[in-house]
């Protein structure tokens, strides 16, 4: 196997998932749907950052160590956003982001 | 530690994560894009350990596709109450895929012509042990920062989604 790849394919990668993910939290109304959307996105960003950590400063580890904070944010992100949706389902008995308009004026 | 990445493993793992993240997005069965996800997690995990960054491979494999698919399978089991809930409609929308397609063309245009673009990377990349020693040491301050926000959303979410029905 000679041929091999560089930055350039794991950024279209990313570019690729990040815009499924972005379509999908967008244009899905279930509410738990959505969050997956943002997961997809949170992991295209963390591939974009770690390849260029690996490709520019290996040494620094900077970008691995700004995904690892990602993580932990994201993680916290998708934990609180699965209790609203449990707190929307108790008061609304569905999860679909359409029925949760009790402030429309 | 080789100075350039295989195409064959790259093209494979990538092939796997377009089509987790597709069926994510287009199965019916909330409860199948759940385990997609989960399966485009796990070959992201693979992406990273390519990279040589072995811990984040690790964390990646534990946390989501461990925490967030587990979570996740809970709340979908917690607030189906039937099982044809599971099943429910395609919701597509013209205006999010034009918006995606614009968004996902200019960014991998924009990827495409990064300059300049490394094929060979260096050879030598740190292992776990310094990862761990950069981490205590330069980063251990946003270490810290992230602990606390973990716990403040640990208590949060057991907050909103506590039991009592009159607050």
């Amino acid at each position: 196997m000679n041929a091999v790849v560089g930055l350039r394919e794991f950024l279209i990668l990313s570019a690729v998932l990040f815009a499924l993910g972005l379509y999908g939290a967008m244009s899905k109304k279930s509410a738990i749907m959505i969050l997956m959307g943002i997961e997809l996105m949170t992991n295209a960003i963390n591939i974009a950052l770690i390849a260029m950590s690996r490709f520019l400063t290996p040494g620094l580890m900077t970008g691995q160590f700004f995904a690892a904070f990602i993580m932990v944010v994201s993680t916290a992100e998708v934990g609180l956003g699965l209790a609203l949706v449990l707190a929307l389902y108790r008061r609304t008995r569905t999860v679909e982001v359409d029925r949760a308009d009790r402030l429309r004026g | 530690m080789p100075s350039a990445i295989p195409a064959l493993p790259f093209y494979l793992l990538s092939a796997a994560i377009v089509i987790g993240a597709v069926m994510t997005l287009f199965s019916r069965n909330v409860v199948h894009a759940a385990f997609w996800l989960l399966e485009a997690m796990v070959a992201v995990s693979g992406l990273f350990l390519l990279l040589s960054a072995e811990f984040l491979a690790l964390v990646q494999l534990l946390v989501y596709a461990g925490a967030v698919a587990v979570l996740t399978l809970f709340v979908i089991m917690l607030t189906l109450r039937r099982r044809e809930d599971a099943l429910r409609p395609l919701d597509t929308s013209l205006s999010a895929a034009g918006l995606a397609l614009v968004f996902g063309i200019v960014t991998a245009v924009g990827a495409g012509g990064f300059s300049p673009i490394p094929v060979k990377m260096p050879a030598a990349a740190p292992g776990i042990a310094q990862f761990g020693g950069e981490l205590f040491t330069r980063w251990a301050l946003p270490f810290e920062v992230a602990s606390v926000v973990l716990l403040i959303a640990l208590v949060g979410a057991v907050w909103w989604s506590g039991e009592d029905e009159d607050r």
